[in-house]
């Protein structure tokens, strides 16, 4: 699977695409490919505070928990219903249909420190 | 250095993801545990478990070994029979579980956790007073589990044993490709099959084989994953979890591997006590009611109180529930107590039930 260019990312792998104030967060594909096969997602409620590098939720797979944390700090505005009932959807289309939040960036300078898809993929070695 | 398998590379070829077990470089998964583990369910499923141990006792006073160290009755075992039974420390708990195999009245073979065998090995070895030849063995024995329902028909292409003549916990000496093996009829998944145990040297030919073999049937390789998910819902113990130093078969619902009436044993008279005492704590399954899923280590509350820990827990992907197994104090440890999982800081609702959770269809 491709990253998308207009996506900004962590280190932790997650992803968020930003369109005016507002960034969507997911988790990348190959935070999805290393966790397996996901059974479960906890996320924030819509109005929760969020911070940078802080911890957003969880995502667990069958053998495993692993924490996502926010690329940014901000509000949380949306919550993605599906993956309460499909979380496996997070397997199938980790850069679209099963995004986890969006939030209202309240410290836009700190996409600043995110990495350019070119720049994640050289980190992950590919 | 993590000790390698004999077949690391033809795991590594099909795409396994490898992760440190108890010192050993294995398969955790390849194409998913889900997937992986329906296959056992449905049709076959092949694992590599080389890591596990084997410790064999030879002499003419074997039994009387095996008879001390072992909790369950080796004297009832005939040729090419085999039990399930507990390696016990004086004090009550465990050193280890194992599967007791007897080869000959001479000969007893047995299979022993991966990490626990040198342990194991040094434990027989002090109680060996009846001049017995203790052999710590495992790196002369590859393991192949093929697990499934259609578990006989794969194997049964590589062999001239007939198969379906090995009764469930009985094994044979045979050829499996042409090359010795011990074909024993038991697993750790909850499914009818097979476990072979064979030289080093020729696992990467039977696994090769097997796959093929199992073709038709749409086998899968199966990792670590998928083997703990399969023994949880079956409701089998795994040692630093269920059972440990610190646990007793009496507390882990194991008294059924405990024989009374087979003489003195090691960890007896400590059993004894605590069964005319009252047993404080015991296992009991659980099902989670709210969203969540209680894992291993997880603090288990009743009435708001701490009551006990999560010992396995996770996704039944057969049942499509979220399950678990955990110790309480005994009068709790009935199935339908209500009863709490925290899940990171939040107090989860779940309920008791019994184990195991799934029986295969007869």
């Amino acid at each position: 699977m491709s990253y998308p260019e207009n996506f900004r990312y962590t280190k932790e792998h997650e992803w968020i695409l930003v369109e005016g104030d507002t960034g969507t967060v997911g988790i990348t594909d190959h935070a999805q490919k290393e966790l397996g096969d996901i059974v479960y997602v906890d996320l924030p409620k819509p109005g929760a505070a969020v911070e940078a590098g802080k911890t957003l939720g969880s995502v667990e797979s069958v053998k495993a928990v692993s924490d996502i944390y926010s690329p940014v700090s901000g509000e949380v505005v949306a919550v993605n219903d599906l993956l309460a009932t499909s979380p496996e959807k997070l397997n199938e289309d980790p850069h679209g249909a099963a995004w986890l939040v969006k939030i209202r960036l309240s410290h836009p300078a700190e996409l600043d420190s995110l990495l350019s898809a070119a720049d994640y993929q050289a980190y992950l070695g590919e | 250095m993590l000790k390698q398998i004999p077949l690391g590379d033809v795991h590594r070829a099909l795409g396994a993801k490898m992760v440190d077990f108890g010192g050993w470089e294995m398969p955790l998964q390849y194409t998913g545990i889900l997937d992986e583990h329906r296959a056992v369910r449905t049709s076959v499923g092949l694992f590599d478990v080389s890591h596990m141990g084997e410790i064999e006792i030879r002499g003419p006073q074997a039994l009387d070994l095996v008879q001390w160290v072992s909790s369950n009755n080796a004297a009832k075992l005939a040729d090419g029979q085999i039990h399930y039974s507990g390696l016990l420390y004086e004090h009550g708990g465990f050193v280890d579980d194992i599967l007791v195999h007897r080869v000959s009245a001479g000969h007893y073979f047995l299979c022993v956790n991966a990490s626990n065998q040198d342990k194991d090995y040094e434990h027989i070895a002090s109680q060996n007073r009846w001049d017995c030849a203790v052999e710590n063995s495992g790196s002369r024995y590859a393991q192949l589990a093929v697990q499934g329902p259609r578990a006989l028909e794969t194997l049964q292409k590589l062999t001239p044993v007939a198969l379906a003549e090995i009764r469930y916990y009985r094994f044979r000496d045979g050829q499996v490709c042409g090359r010795d093996a011990r074909i024993a009829r038991t697993g750790y998944t909850g499914e009818d099959g097979f476990e072979v145990y064979l030289a080093p040297g020729h696992a990467a030919e039977v696994w090769n084989a097997l796959m093929e073999a199992g073709r038709e049937f749409g086998i899968k390789p199966c990792g670590l994953g998928a083997r703990n998910t399969l023994r949880m819902e079956a409701g089998m113990a795994l040692y630093g979890h269920e059972i440990d130093a610190s646990i007793t078969p009496l507390e882990a619902g194991l008294e059924w591997i405990v024989k009374w009436d087979k003489g003195d044993f090691c960890g007896r008279a400590r059993l004894e006590k605590q069964k005319a005492e009252g047993i404080r704590r015991r296992l009991i399954g659980f099902e989670m009611r709210g969203r969540g899923i209680g894992r291993d280590g997880y603090e288990v509350r009743a009435g708001g109180q701490p009551a006990g820990w999560v010992t396995s827990g996770g996704p039944s992907p057969t049942l499509n529930k979220n399950i678990g197994m955990c110790y309480l104090p005994a009068e709790l440890a009935q199935p339908g107590t209500a009863i709490e999982v925290v899940v990171r800081d939040q107090p989860v609702e779940a309920v008791t039930v019994p184990i195991p959770f799934y029986r295969r269809p007869k």
